[in-house]
């Protein structure tokens, strides 16, 4: 049995996160930090130190996956491991932030109204309005719910893959996890002096 | 010298994601994200167990015969 540590219970971040965006929105905000974490380690360390130990979301996988055994632990398929895929979801995830970056930008100027809702796989809008009372800038709310609907997104395919294949399969195609290893790999000077 | 186990893990470092599941499972402490790019075994360490393998969400570990 390994040593337990502080950051083995990060899991429940994930948690903590989904069910405060339930009672308040702008608790959406906190997701930054899942945002900018990863990429402080990699443009400032050159290594992947949050994917490593810190995420919330795959220690939160592996352990709905392997201690609560819900993975059926199957290999994932050859195409969601292919470089292809795993960079082309990626561009795919950063154009979808751009456009909810774009909205929040058009609530800003006011060319949009706020749209209390939290859109899930980029297209099915739920109403959320519960979640919000009002009170803060358009646009602080718009990217709230903006960037609610991109975590829980990303949560439920993580989620649904785990439960399809092995525990962490998000942690392949998971764009901040792809984004990276591809600044690690640029800062390493790729594979002239690795240790093999 | 205490005696090698007949078996290791080898990674297909071209496929490797760099998410440190395996890092997380090893009881030798035998394998390491080489500076976010890939896991690298520490070949003297490893004993082969497969935990590493098993975890792997991109299964690209494979336990084989040492040479």
């Amino acid at each position: 049995m390994k040593k337990s540590h502080w950051y083995n219970y990060l899991w429940i971040w994930s948690v903590v996160y989904f069910t405060m965006g339930f009672f308040h929105i702008l608790f959406a905000w906190l997701g930054l930090i899942s945002f900018f974490l990863p990429l402080v380690f990699a443009v400032g360390f050159g290594n992947k130190g949050f994917c490593n130990r810190y995420c919330d979301r795959g220690q939160l996988l592996r352990a709905l996956g392997n201690q609560k055994g819900f993975s059926r632990r199957k290999d994932v398929p050859d195409w969601m491991r292919s470089k292809a895929f795993r960079y082309g979801f990626l561009a795919f995830f950063m154009a979808m932030f751009m456009n909810m970056l774009y909205m929040t930008y058009r609530v800003y100027v006011g060319t949009e109204e706020i749209q209390e809702t939290v859109t899930l796989f980029w297209s099915i809008p739920v109403p959320w309005g519960f979640a919000y009372a009002g009170g803060a800038e358009p646009w602080v709310a718009q990217f709230a719910f903006g960037f609610y609907s991109m975590m829980l997104t990303s949560a439920i395919l993580g989620i649904l893959t785990m439960l399809l294949y092995k525990p962490r399969s998000w942690c392949v195609y998971c764009p901040m996890g792809t984004m990276t290893q591809l600044i690690c790999k640029m800062k390493a000077g790729e594979k002239e002096d690795a240790p093999l | 010298m205490a005696t090698q186990s007949k078996r290791h893990a080898v990674v297909n470092t071209a496929l490797c994601v760099a998410c440190g599941a395996c890092m997380e499972v090893c009881p030798r402490g035998a394998i390491v994200v080489w500076k976010g790019t890939y896991s690298v075994v520490d070949d003297a360490l490893c004993i082969g167990c497969g935990l590493c393998a098993k975890e792997c969400p991109a299964s690209v570990i494979r336990i084989e015969a040492r040479p």
